[in-house]
């Protein structure tokens, strides 16, 4: 469940509003910051992250446009995105078939935050343990502000590199693209790819470990995964040697 | 009936029998009256004080017609009723604010209390309209700032209304009361606190479906001290966090509050602290309806039944955003008493409504998400005999999903709520017999939108267009004023339309029609249609001719992605002077054709708009 979409509230029902945001309060709020960093960078920078986020969420060459409001997506669907972005709705994404603007006719804010709920008995189920894993932070080498990523929305590392490219896409990405994260699990291709590649999508697993994603099977990845960091090629080079290794072991 | 519950009913304005006075602003009948008076009044007053005495009488009475129809006909007259009836008219609505100058209205009626505007056209909702198009509200409060000091109430659809507009709204008028925004955008939680911290005898804050911006400013801090006057705030659109001890202390501030409605950042457990503080409330929007965090579990939880329980006046219950479908026994104390309840946003199986529903036998609006599959509305058509108007939206709103309802939830519905006057039906497949039996089980329908997500698609049984069925209703459904359709549809249904759709004053067709016929049949064939919406049809040039009889007397029509042209746009602008034909582009589409993106054109006293963006061109 989706109770990250709400502001962490550190235990209780007390002040939920601008004050923690202002001081930062990072469990489940998007925060603004160098990855690893604190928050607060200050209101200006945080208005303009909102804008950005927008524009990546949209893919759209709408960095020129004026408002903060591009043309495809109303931002009121979008402001759901803030905290959370699912890979299996990604409008961008060409589905079975061609989806056409405006239909069916239900408005943007209620397709975006019905897509990004699940159903009521999955709820109960999984409320304890569900939603800790699923959620996880995305930092990016240089870039100035974290995501968010759920998991669970997605099937494979395929729909996760893809939501990764596109929520990080005005930095390159370098080959993290279809074949990337496969790429990982085969050994030469794997320094090659570290080599060549800009940014390398590398994980904290559960035992605080720096992994290289892709190392394990996809249901294992989500259950251990704690938090997602894009680094430079070249410092990914020292999670080599393990992931080989563990290439090593499995084969 | 208040303007939030107006929008929970059907969105149909009320009748509208008379030609609307924003076109005959200057009356035709100079006739004097009084000279054909019946003569059993003394001839001595009659003829020394003779204007004097009628209007003094005129406006006496004429303060007691409400509706703006009535009104628009008492003002046609003569030049004596036109005048006393501007005098007289405290609430002024435009239907479109593109039709009449601000300064125009303002001129006309002196004594306006409550204005009540719309801006732009449906299809905007649906990001067929490119963004920045207009409808801004800055001239309009200018306007009103320097006739209107008294100004009361305002009440917006489809606007933009900046943090400014906001500002100026609150400086301008001290006795400002009630501020309702439906749809509109432009504004942030900036612009709410200065309006808030400035109105100081506000009763009404509703923002409905409105798009807030983030400006992480707390609004709810900026409400004044000391006792408010609040009687409904309405906030769940609002998509940003909001400082919850601030609510609290505001909401046991406000011995008037009624109607509150929360947005998703409030958890259940502070729905709860608020609850005990208002069991007064008549309208509650309950926020997630989910804890705030997952970790509560084994702390002790309160009795949230109870609370529901002590809230004796509850008759309109919605938001349920992020429903742990668990906590939903907490409503059961109140469900004998609903009579309105939006379940809209909250995902749940048919399992788990029907111990709800079972208990709601006065229910009369109901909104769902199709996740409670027809067996879920089978159990609805059980229970809820009293039912007037029925809205279910689906979960996946794509063509190709799966579609938990069907003609068998549509069957069971028209046969257990036969009263029903309003329904919106999102579905993937339906039958012709389905709707058949609807138009025959429901004769009061008034309002019937059907909307079969797949486009094109067939009768699923028989594969037979959707003709009859939508013919069935406006034949058999007498009272009806507004029509969506959908599927697999001819001109035929068109035929059926026209011939039998007499009172149809609101159309909506999408991927539907033949031939240029299916328009005529309808702009020929329904004399009350006012706004007529159409998108992917194949009707051109020809059938927009043929509805130049009868664009004035609609507020507008809307056009996109049919296969109107440049020169057949021009042409009618040319035939109609007091339209104003606006063709829109897509911000950044080029001109591949002739062929006309969107065309929108309305009626209007002013000529072509001067703020118009660079992809609109006026013809």
């Amino acid at each position: 469940m989706e109770v990250g979409l709400k502001m962490g509230k550190g235990g209780g029902d007390h002040v939920c509003g601008c004050e923690k945001v202002k001081m930062g309060f990072e469990e489940t709020e998007l925060r603004l910051g160098l990855p690893g960093g604190g928050g607060g960078e200050g209101e200006a920078i945080r208005k303009r992250f909102f804008s950005e986020t927008v524009d990546l969420k949209l893919n759209l060459s709408s960095k020129e446009s004026s408002g903060i409001n591009p043309n495809e997506e109303k931002v009121k669907g979008l402001r759901q995105e803030k905290s959370l972005l699912p890979c299996a709705n990604d409008p961008a994404k060409p589905p079975a078939k061609a989806q056409v603007v405006g239909w069916p006719p239900v408005r943007s804010f209620r397709k975006n935050m019905l897509a990004t709920q699940k159903s009521g008995s999955e709820e109960s189920t999984e409320k304890a343990s569900g939603n800790s894993a699923a959620l996880v932070k995305v930092s990016m080498d240089g870039a100035p502000y974290l995501r968010k990523v759920d998991l669970r929305m997605c099937n494979s590392y395929q729909e996760l590199s893809d939501a990764l490219a596109k929520m990080f896409s005005s930095f390159t990405i370098g080959n993290c693209g279809s074949q990337g994260m496969r790429d990982f699990m085969n050994e030469s291709k794997l320094m090659d790819l570290l080599n060549g590649s800009d940014y390398v999508p590398t994980y904290e697993d559960r035992d605080g470990d720096w992994m290289l994603v892709g190392d394990v099977p996809w249901e294992m990845f989500v259950e251990s995964c704690k938090r997602l960091r894009i680094m430079k090629g070249t410092e990914a080079i020292g999670l080599a040697p393990r992931a080989m290794e563990k290439c090593k072991n499995r084969s | 009936m208040r303007h939030n519950e107006a929008e929970q009913m059907s969105e149909d304005d009320g009748r509208q029998q008379s030609p609307p006075s924003d076109l005959e602003f200057t009356s035709n009948k100079a006739r004097n009256c009084i000279a054909t008076g019946s003569g059993s009044g003394h001839p001595e007053l009659q003829s020394q004080y003779p204007d004097q005495v009628l209007e003094n009488v005129l406006e006496n009475v004429l303060h007691f017609l409400i509706s703006r129809q009535d009104r628009n006909a008492a003002s046609l007259v003569c030049k004596a009723w036109y005048r006393v009836e501007a005098l007289t008219r405290s609430e002024l609505f435009i239907g479109n604010c593109y039709s009449v100058a601000p300064g125009r209205a303002t001129a006309r009626f002196t004594r306006v209390r409550a204005l009540h505007l719309k801006g732009k056209p449906r299809f905007a909702d649906f990001n067929l309209m490119p963004l920045n198009w207009g409808a801004h509200f800055n001239p309009w409060v200018l306007a009103m700032a320097k006739a209107y000091p008294w100004l009361e109430k305002v009440y917006l659809k489809r606007m933009f209304v900046t943090d400014y507009d906001l500002g100026t709204l609150a400086e301008s008028f001290s006795g400002f009361k009630e501020l309702v925004l439906v749809c509109c955008d432009g504004f942030g939680t900036s612009g709410l606190s200065i309006f808030v911290t400035k109105c100081r005898q506000l009763r009404v804050l509703d923002l409905i479906e409105s798009e807030v911006t983030d400006d992480e400013t707390d609004w709810i801090s900026s409400f004044p001290d000391g006792e408010s006057h609040l009687e409904s705030l309405i906030f769940d659109c609002v998509e940003c966090p909001i400082n919850f001890d601030a609510l609290e202390r505001l909401v046991a501030r406000s011995p008037s509050l009624k109607k509150l409605r929360l947005n998703r950042y409030v958890s259940i457990g502070q729905l709860y602290r608020l609850l005990t503080r208002a069991p007064q409330l008549t309208h509650l929007g309950t926020g997630s309806f989910s804890p705030s965090e997952v970790a509560g579990q084994a702390d002790q939880e309160p009795d949230y039944a109870t609370a529901f329980a002590a809230c004796r006046s509850l008759v309109c219950l919605s938001g349920f955003r992020e429903i742990i479908p668990d906590y939903l026994h907490a409503i059961y104390p109140v469900c004998a008493n609903l009579t309105s309840l939006n379940f809209s946003y909250a995902n749940i199986t048919a399992e788990q409504l029907k111990p709800i529903i079972s208990n709601c036998p006065k229910l009369q609006v109901f909104w769902v998400l199709d996740s409670i599959c027809d067996e879920g509305l089978q159990a609805v058509a059980a229970t809820c005999k009293e039912l007037r108007e029925l809205r279910v939206f689906p979960v996946d709103a794509r063509e190709d999903s799966d579609g938990p309802v069907s003609e068998v939830g549509l069957q069971a519905i028209s046969e257990g709520c036969r009263k029903l006057q309003s329904i919106l039906y999102f579905c993937q497949r339906m039958t012709n017999a389905a709707v058949v039996a609807m138009s025959e089980n429901c004769p009061d329908l008034v309002v019937f939108r059907l909307c079969i997500m797949g486009r094109h698609r067939p009768d699923s049984v028989t594969g037979e267009p959707m003709d009859d069925g939508f013919g069935a209703i406006v034949m058999n459904c007498k009272k009806l004023t507004r029509l969506a359709v959908s599927g697999l549809l001819t001109d035929k249904a068109f035929d059926y339309i026209g011939k039998y759709g007499k009172l149809v004053r609101t159309l909506s067709v999408a991927f539907a029609g033949n031939s240029d016929m299916g328009l005529k049949y309808v702009l020929e064939g329904c004399p009350q249609l006012q706004k007529l919406e159409i998108r992917d049809s194949p009707f051109g040039d020809a059938a927009l001719r043929s509805g130049l009889h009868h664009y004035y007397n609609m507020r507008f029509l809307w056009m996109s992605s049919c296969k109107l042209t440049h020169q057949g746009c021009r042409e009618i602008a040319r035939a109609m002077p007091r339209l104003v034909v606006e063709v829109i582009r897509s911000a950044d589409e080029e001109e591949m054709d002739d062929l006309v993106q969107t065309l929108y054109m309305y009626r209007s006293l002013e000529g072509p708009r001067l703020d118009a963006p660079k992809f609109v061109t006026i013809l």
